[in-house]
């Protein structure tokens, strides 16, 4: 064990993240690749995983959401001597792309996979479940979820190399328990 | 073979993949068993290194690249009589797709991403290559 409390800290830190099971095994393969050479390794690839999979999550919302597509209705009025020109603009609700849907979060699940993201992951896997079965509500369920599994991850994840930074990386990568 | 003499100094690779992330992951994860990396972003610029007469022992292929993918380059590769080690890394999960991703020219294909194992096997794939050659 640790002398130095600000690295039990964050051997505790790094534990609990297995645990609660936000990482897997992966996150571990991450670490072993981590040398004196590339001290910032695992941080490096974790910050280059959240800068492709906001991309990837602003797709989703986009393809999710943003599906409407206006159309122009021009209504021609007469009444009494009196022409009424009504202009009616309707949105029209395009309908889901799945199969698009589908594609960007295989691609964000691979991504996350790549890092060990485990809970992020297995959002996605009830996503695209969602998408096969062309469920959309069931969609945007799994995608409110995953958000936010995403967004504590990050939260987590920024903490610890934040702490990691002042303390130098732990010794050894060691298999969660 | 132990895992020491799996390191070798003579290798090369050639990473494509259109993912920043991934190809900081397989870089590593090929410098640490002492081989001489490269990086390619989309299939494109991996066969206009080749046709600029750069040669490689391996080459680590994306399948989903923009310009030009995975399958496209093994396929091209292979037509200029490249004889690299080409493995397919990919995250398609339908059989199918893989299928056809291996019959444009892929030795191998293993799904991203890629383990100490899977560098291990494809090494020891290497030296029995050119075991095999000499």
């Amino acid at each position: 064990m640790d002398r130095n409390p600000i690295r039990r800290q964050l051997a505790i830190m790094r534990q609990s993240l297995f645990d609660q099971g936000y990482l897997d095994e992966q996150f571990i393969e991450l670490e072993q690749l981590q040398d004196d050479a590339n001290p910032n390794f695992v941080e490096e690839v974790v910050t280059l995983y959240f800068r492709d999979s906001a991309r990837l999550i602003l797709n989703i919302h986009h393809a999710l959401y943003v599906h409407f597509s206006p159309t122009l209705f021009l209504f021609l009025f007469i009444h009494t001597h009196k022409v009424m020109i009504l202009l009616l603009f309707f949105r029209e609700r395009k309908p889901f792309d799945f199969k698009k849907l589908d594609g960007f979060m295989h691609q964000f699940k691979g991504s996350s996979s790549s890092i060990g993201a485990n809970k992020v992951k297995a959002e996605s896997t009830l996503f695209r479940e969602y998408c096969r079965s062309a469920n959309a509500e069931g969609c945007m369920r799994a995608f409110q979820q995953l958000k936010k599994e995403y967004a504590t991850l990050r939260k987590k994840l920024e903490a610890y190399f934040q702490l990691a930074r002042q303390t130098g990386p732990l010794e050894t990568a060691t298999r969660p328990k | 073979m132990s895992d020491e003499d799996i390191v070798n100094n003579n290798l090369t690779a050639l990473v494509v993949d259109d993912s920043p992330m991934i190809r900081k992951l397989h870089e590593m994860h090929l410098k640490k068993f002492g081989l001489k990396v490269q990086v390619a972003e989309n299939g494109k610029n991996a066969v206009d290194l080749f046709r600029c007469g750069a040669s490689f022992n391996l080459i680590l292929m994306d399948k989903e690249m923009p310009i030009m993918d995975g399958a496209e380059a093994t396929k091209e590769l292979r037509i200029m009589g490249v004889t690299s080690m080409i493995v397919g890394v990919t995250s398609l999960d339908s059989i199918f797709e893989r299928q056809a991703f291996m019959e444009a020219g892929l030795d191998h294909c293993f799904t991203k991403p890629l383990t100490s194992e899977n560098i291990i096997f494809l090494l020891q794939e290497l030296n029995n290559k050119n075991n095999e050659e000499n």
